[in-house]
């Protein structure tokens, strides 16, 4: 086989594939049978077709909830909620060293005011709504119910996802706060809570995509993904309050899809079959439900490039066109003016109607995994598993995610997957047209993306104000301290306290500050 | 003697490939190289900027945030005793904001896009001319 031809993870490929490269048959059984290799559902996406999901959200609640208003009116089907850094880091929008983030790259939400703002004539019952938000998810997850509340719609109906995955912070993100163990506890509190409480969302999105997007290849995310999978779920188990089928059917997991078309195809169908095992094998999971491998992808990131950044909306159709190939259940198409800001309405719009135009005009959608059986991708499925497979065991030797983070092992594999990287496109050994190839000279383009307005922020701060001039001083105070006793007690979930605190109007930043004093915070381990 | 350089994230953006990359490239192409890693306050990056001599700041931008964040920098240098220093950004920069970042403090720009070896040229050459002025 020739060495120099090989996948974007480095995985060798023949001129071609036959009949001997096949799995045998009883490891791809049809589409909705364990494992799953050719997809969760027996129809495919003919029930179930995936989620359009666009993330955005930006400045102001009032800001964001009239686009989310926008996308609902143009066809999207869910809602994505982008947040700004302050609240993903837990401070306030009226602390003084993050004045110029807030609102910056999402909207700021200080306290349930700002949420009901943002879910203001949307009805939560009618919808599903997805959070990028790590540190402080419990936090916004409990402003999502007692938003549903005021409303008044049961928990029971709320439904959506919240990220909640911060393993992956530590090492690519960065929006940790507390170190890893009593944050782990705090995700297994909302993985119970909503296995009581919310049946129907998704307590955790375990993220691979920001492995990927520092640099991580394909295998390397779906198996770091898979770790940090096994890690929450051994920290439920562990606590002996659930059994895995009580909430496995609540963890979902979301990657991105970059340009190695049948790499990323074949890693979806990889990470499916290797995931239902897992939860069969190792957690003794009965119910078939729990070993499905709910994914949500990102087509664009890293993969979209600055030089002739037109590009990028081809690029964007061939990864999303990979990633129902690879049978999604929701998909972000990135805009193509991302590398340069913040994407405005034109270029968001554009990028919606890529995921419309493939789901709607093409016929994809018509017959469940339809490159089953085929010789490559079956046979490239088997080997992205298998090196899926070398990688995790590698990072159990090490003593498994959390030491492999505080050490900064899995740090170092990532910076030098993209330092290789680097060094393949600037050799040209790695093709990226207009980069590397068919250059032309040329200015970055005047583009007219999103900028902050300056009496948004005001706005903000004026409401956060409000606010705590209005709230009942006694209730915050109250609530606070019910938080603080329970963090001291590890058998107590802290998701009805956060709930209380919520609906006092405590601010992020107030019920994350009785945690860091009870918690610390997390140290970064820097390498390069 | 190598040219001494510190790389650093100011703000909360935690999107460090970019960083991590110029401050691998750098360190091949014979600088001295500090990282201080991400969510550094403007303080702290001139306070280290000081401690460990060096001649020139690098800051990576991918929040957006990048003319508040660089002209605090450039205040905590100055207000660190640091204005010899030179403070250069790099990341998601918009054209239209590179004259506000110059007008900000910073001796240069590298927008999304520029190639590894023109950032390694320029801060040779910026470098070359602080050596002869000092």
């Amino acid at each position: 086989m020739d060495p120099t031809v090989s996948s974007e993870s480095g995985i060798p490929l023949a001129p071609s594939y036959g009949p001997a490269d096949l799995p045998p048959a009883e490891s791809i059984p049809p589409p909705g049978v364990f494992p799953f290799t050719r997809g969760n559902f027996p129809d495919g996406y003919r029930g179930r077709p995936w989620t359009i999901r666009q993330y955005s959200g930006f400045g102001t609640a009032e800001e964001s909830n009239e686009r989310y208003r926008y996308l609902l009116g143009q066809g999207a089907t869910g809602l994505s909620v982008a947040f700004d850094l302050p609240t993903q880091c837990g401070y306030d929008s009226d602390h003084p060293d993050v004045e110029e983030e807030v609102g910056r790259v999402g909207v700021a939400i200080d306290t349930l005011a700002d949420a009901e703002i943002l879910f203001g004539q949307i009805p939560l019952d009618a919808i599903s709504t997805s959070f990028t938000i790590n540190g402080t998810a419990a936090i916004i997850l409990a402003f999502y119910v007692a938003v549903g509340e005021k409303q008044g719609v049961d928990r029971a109906k709320l439904r959506g996802t919240i990220q909640n995955d911060i393993l992956k912070e530590y090492v690519s993100r960065g929006t940790w706060i507390w170190p890893p163990r009593p944050s782990l506890r705090l995700i297994a509190d909302t993985i119970e809570f909503c296995a009581d409480e919310i049946p129907r969302f998704n307590a955790i999105s375990v993220a691979g995509a920001h492995f990927r997007d520092a640099g991580a290849n394909a295998a390397q995310e779906m198996a770091f993904t898979l770790m940090d999978g096994m890690t929450y779920c051994e920290e439920v188990v562990r606590r002996g309050r659930m059994t895995i089928d009580q909430f496995a059917p609540q963890v979902s997991f979301f990657f991105y899809t970059h340009g190695d078309f049948f790499e990323e195809i074949a890693k979806y169908r990889a990470g499916r079959r290797r995931w239902a095992r897992i939860v069969r094998e190792r957690f003794g999971a009965k119910d078939d439900r729990s070993c499905m491998f709910r994914v949500g992808c990102v087509a664009g990131g890293a993969s979209l490039h600055a030089p002739q950044a037109r590009n990028n909306i081809v690029r964007v159709a061939y990864e999303a066109l990979a990633s129902v190939l690879g049978g999604v259940q929701s998909m972000f198409t990135a805009a193509w003016d991302e590398p340069f800001a913040i994407p405005s309405e034109d270029s968001a719009t554009l990028a919606l109607r890529t995921q419309q135009v493939l789901a709607h005009e093409t016929g994809v959608t018509r017959v469940a995994d339809p490159l089953g059986g085929s010789y490559f991708v079956e046979a490239l499925t088997d080997a992205v598993e298998g090196r899926v497979v070398e990688i995790m065991d590698d990072l159990e030797r090490v003593g498994g995610m959390v030491k492999a983070i505080e050490d900064g092992y899995l740090q170092r594999l990532i910076s030098e997957e993209a330092f290789r990287v680097e060094q393949a496109m600037r050799s040209a050994e790695r093709s990226i047209v207009g980069v590397n190839k068919f250059r032309v000279d040329e200015d970055q383009p005047e583009i007219d993306g999103y900028e902050l307005d300056e009496k948004g922020r005001t706005r903000q701060l004026e409401r956060l104000a409000e606010v705590k001039r209005s709230r009942s001083a006694v209730d915050v105070r109250t609530t606070l301290s019910a938080l603080a006793t329970a963090a001291d007690r590890d058998d107590d979930n802290l998701m009805p306290y956060l709930v209380d605190c919520a609906k006092a109007y405590c601010t992020v930043g107030e019920m994350v500050d009785v945690l860091k004093e009870r918690w610390g915070e997390f140290q970064q381990p820097v390498v390069f | 003697m190598p040219v001494r350089v510190l790389v650093a994230k100011p703000g909360l953006d935690g999107h460090d490939r970019g960083a991590k990359l110029v401050a691998r490239t750098l360190r091949d192409a014979g600088f001295e190289v500090i990282y201080l890693g991400i969510r550094q306050r403007p303080e702290s990056i001139a306070a280290v900027a000081l401690q460990e001599d060096v001649e020139i700041v690098g800051l990576s931008l991918l929040s957006g945030a990048h003319v508040a964040l660089t002209q605090k920098t450039a205040e905590a240098l100055r207000a660190a005793g640091a204005d010899d220093v030179l403070l250069v950004v790099g990341g998601t920069i918009p054209r239209r904001d590179v004259p506000r970042l110059e007008a900000a403090g910073a001796a240069a720009v590298y927008p999304t896009g520029t190639p590894l070896e023109t950032l390694v040229d320029s801060l040779r050459a910026l470098s070359g001319t602080l050596q002869t002025s000092s």
